[in-house]
């Protein structure tokens, strides 16, 4: 029987960059001074288990690298040798070249192999120089035997290459009294002479009428993972899951939203019916609810993914950009199991690129800043995931300068922004998202590349999620990002004006109340507002806004939904509340164009579009043209 | 009814690769992802065949092959060790352990059966 090999090389290319990325967090984590045994036998294996994997499969670039490595790596995790600063960047090059070899292999690509020859030559070069007697001193009798073991194994590996030490290895075994082992063929031995060859005939000729399809319990442990699946503790996962192409998960997803639709549809119709003729009809009507939601969830958990794949770029990003700005940064990340749709955590990765450098070059202070400030030196970058209702937060903060309130005012007038010095902070922190404004030498005193703000709103509203600031001079500022958990299917409380019908996210809705007289005030400067719980909120008019006609513009007697977006509250003027709906997102961007205040569109149960408001967008608007929340 | 067989190794790949050759076999797969996991199911399944890796986190080969000639029904079962290396002093390593014989990595899927044929049949 001929067994293709290629079948598994998907497998092994993730395997394999897995290891890539758990080798350098792990590198880079190092305390070069007292590298934890812990930690250095666990690089030394991710490099071990690259080449045994890749020798297997038949990737003898990739095995002669991991091989090099493997060699040094056994050095220093056995005192042979010790850490060096420049070591850790051979180290980390190294696995670059890996990565870079490896996506050669699976994309197809062709590789330059001197790159290889020229690292292996550098990698050994480390591990001869100093491949002194300290072996012994600290090495204890395991580490002793293992090194022994893996130098014997790179000779072996050799002459296994030449094809012939096969043959001769079993006969040199010195087992006193045991039956030498017989040379069955190369590549294996038994320790006693136990099965011989005729004992083997009979046994197989016994067997000979088994079939794969005798057992059935073949087909049914799939082996592999899904895409999804790849979380910290996969060693449980990985032998009960399959491996599925996100195609088939979107389309899945697609249809599940079709099916959310229906069943909508359905329910409409039936609650027009005669509850006690169509009891029956009802209650199997309530169970497809239950039924299609539960679907749609596991659905939609299939998409999920820890953020820790995004997050896993950083550290070395942050070693890597310390260096050459000639600062101490640690990077710190909290909630990395953090999980949120695959498609959020791709497109997440840019602006957070972004925010992280950004943070290095101007939020970090340099060295001498730092100690002169009477600050740590060492700075610190903070990356943090949670949940917090149905959204996901992600925070980029650092301990450094923190924004400069008059350097952005001053900006803002020079590029001829429309500010007035009595803003407040918040809304000072949001002017460095406008395009074309460079946080260069105006946001802190260090210099450097200004970084495109505006691209990082962009980015992060695209997926639809909003972008805070916090920041405190001299102690730090903090981009705080929040996202919708998905963005296919949202809750949504259908509202009317006039003819039509919208959709408010009930996330954002805080309440809906219909205000007294006294209550609702013209203010200047700020517009129309409602007093609500002793604060006051800006009323927009969505008739207005949306050029619909309405007779309910009497804010005392249609009704104000009371919504909020990244800490800011509007109220929204409406005919009425007609009910709370689940609804798919179907885009309005990729179909049309970008329309302010509206996040995308969705038909109802009864066949009718209707818009899905963006709250976040409403607010800004509100900003921008106050004229809509005056009342006439 | 088909003979199971026991297979440690850390890495997904190769043991994807042994499970499926082994399936295409006939056999029935217990596959382990360690040497603690194997002891685990070694200890709630008693397989024919043990094939296991030397390198493995949690605990290595020869662990396992000890820990497992500790148990009464494993006695006598047979036990593979799949290695980088058939060095002199791996082998008397993994003899002492316990082990019935080694089969040396790199090994192509055909290499494989022949031995587990040689072995259960």
């Amino acid at each position: 029987m001929k067994i293709d090999k290629s079948q598994f090389y998907q497998v092994f290319f993730e395997e394999t960059g897995e290891h890539l990325v758990e080798m350098e967090r792990l590198l880079i984590n190092l305390d070069i001074n007292a590298p934890h045994p812990d930690d250095l036998n666990a690089i030394f294996r991710a490099a071990h288990s690259i080449k045994g994997a890749s020798s297997t499969f038949g990737f003898q670039d990739l095995s002669q690298i991991a091989h090099s490595l493997e060699t040094a790596l056994d050095k220093i995790r056995n005192g042979g040798l010790k850490l060096k600063d420049e070591m850790l960047d051979l180290f980390l090059q190294a696995g670059d070249l890996l990565k870079i070899q490896l996506a050669g292999h699976r994309d197809g690509i062709k590789v330059d192999p001197d790159a290889a020859s020229g690292l292996c030559g550098r990698l050994e070069k480390i591990a001869d120089e100093e491949s002194c007697d300290q072996r012994n001193e600290s090495g204890g009798q395991e580490s002793g035997i293992r090194s022994q073991e893996e130098s014997l194994d790179s000779e072996s590996s050799k002459q296994r290459a030449n094809a012939s030490v096969e043959g001769e290895a079993p006969k040199a075994l010195p087992l006193e009294g045991a039956t030498q082992a017989p040379v069955i063929d190369p590549g294996y031995g038994f320790f006693e002479d136990i099965y011989s060859d005729s004992d083997t005939e009979k046994r197989s000729k016994e067997n000979s009428g088994r079939r794969a399809t005798d057992n059935p319990d073949t087909g049914l442990e799939l082996v592999g993972r899904r895409a999804s699946d790849r979380s910290v503790n996969k060693s449980q996962t990985d032998t009960s899951s399959i491996r599925v192409s996100v195609n088939k998960v979107d389309q899945l997803i697609n249809q599940v939203g079709e099916l959310v639709i229906t069943q909508a549809m359905l329910a409409q119709t039936a609650a027009q019916v005669d509850a006690g003729t169509y009891e029956k009809l009802q209650h199997g009507l309530a169970q497809l609810e239950r039924n299609t939601r539960d679907l749609q969830e596991s659905v939609m958990g299939v998409r999920m993914m820890p953020i820790s794949f995004a997050f896993g770029r950083f550290p070395r990003l942050v070693r890597d950009m310390a260096g050459k700005l000639n600062k101490e940064v640690e990077l710190r990340m909290i909630g990395e199991e953090t999980e949120l749709d695959k498609g959020l955590i791709e497109k997440l990765v840019d602006p957070l690129t972004h925010l992280v450098r950004n943070s290095l070059d101007h939020g970090i202070e340099s060295l001498e800043e730092r100690i002169a400030a009477g600050k740590d030196p060492k700075g610190v970058i903070t990356l943090r995931a949670s949940h917090e209702g149905g959204n996901v937060i992600v925070e980029v903060s650092d301990d450094g300068s923190g924004l400069n309130r008059e350097k952005i005012l001053a900006k803002a007038m020079e590029r001829g922004l429309p500010v007035s010095g009595s803003i407040c902070d918040q809304e000072v922190w949001q002017l460095i998202f406008a395009p074309g404004f460079s946080t260069a030498e105006v946001v802190t005193d260090v210099s450097g590349r200004g970084v495109g703000m505006d691209v990082v709103k962009r980015n992060v509203q695209a997926i639809g999620g909003r972008v805070e600031i916090q920041s405190k001079q001299r102690c730090g500022s903090r981009f705080i990002i929040r996202l919708p958990l998905t963005l296919a299917i949202i809750e949504g409380m259908i509202v009317r004006v006039g003819y039509e019908v919208y959709i408010v996210p009930l996330i954002s809705i805080i309440e809906s109340i219909r205000p007294k007289r006294s209550e609702v005030k013209t203010i200047v400067g700020r517009g129309e507002v409602v007093e609500v719980h002793g604060e006051y909120v800006k009323i927009t008019r969505l008739y207005r806004l949306f050029g619909v006609a309405s007779d309910l513009i009497d804010p005392t007697k249609a009704v104000l939904v009371i919504a909020e977006s990244a800490g800011e509250q509007v109220a929204i003027l409406v005919d009425e509340l007609v009910g709370k709906q689940q609804v798919v997102i179907k885009s309005i961007e990729q179909n049309f164009q970008r329309v302010d205040g509206i996040a995308g569109a969705t038909i109802l149960g009864d066949g009718q579009v209707a818009f899905i408001l963006d709250i976040g967008g409403l607010l800004a608007l509100a900003r921008e043209k106050k004229g809509i929340g005056v009342s006439m | 009814m088909s003979k199971i067989i026991l297979t440690a190794d850390d890495s997904v790949s190769i043991r994807q690769m042994v499970s499926f050759t082994l399936k295409s076999a006939g056999y029935e797969v217990v596959e382990a992802v360690d040497g603690h996991d194997a002891l685990e199911k070694a200890k709630t399944k008693t397989t024919q065949l043990v094939l296991t890796d030397q390198n493995m986190p949690k605990m290595d080969g020869l662990t396992l092959i000890k820990s497992l000639r500790a148990l009464p029904q494993y006695k006598s079962v047979p036990i593979l060790m799949l290695t980088t290396e058939a060095s002199d002093a791996m082998k008397a390593q993994g003899r002492a352990a316990g082990a019935t014989g080694w089969l040396v990595k790199p090994f192509d899927p055909e290499k494989l059966l022949e031995v587990v044929k040689k072995v259960i049949g």
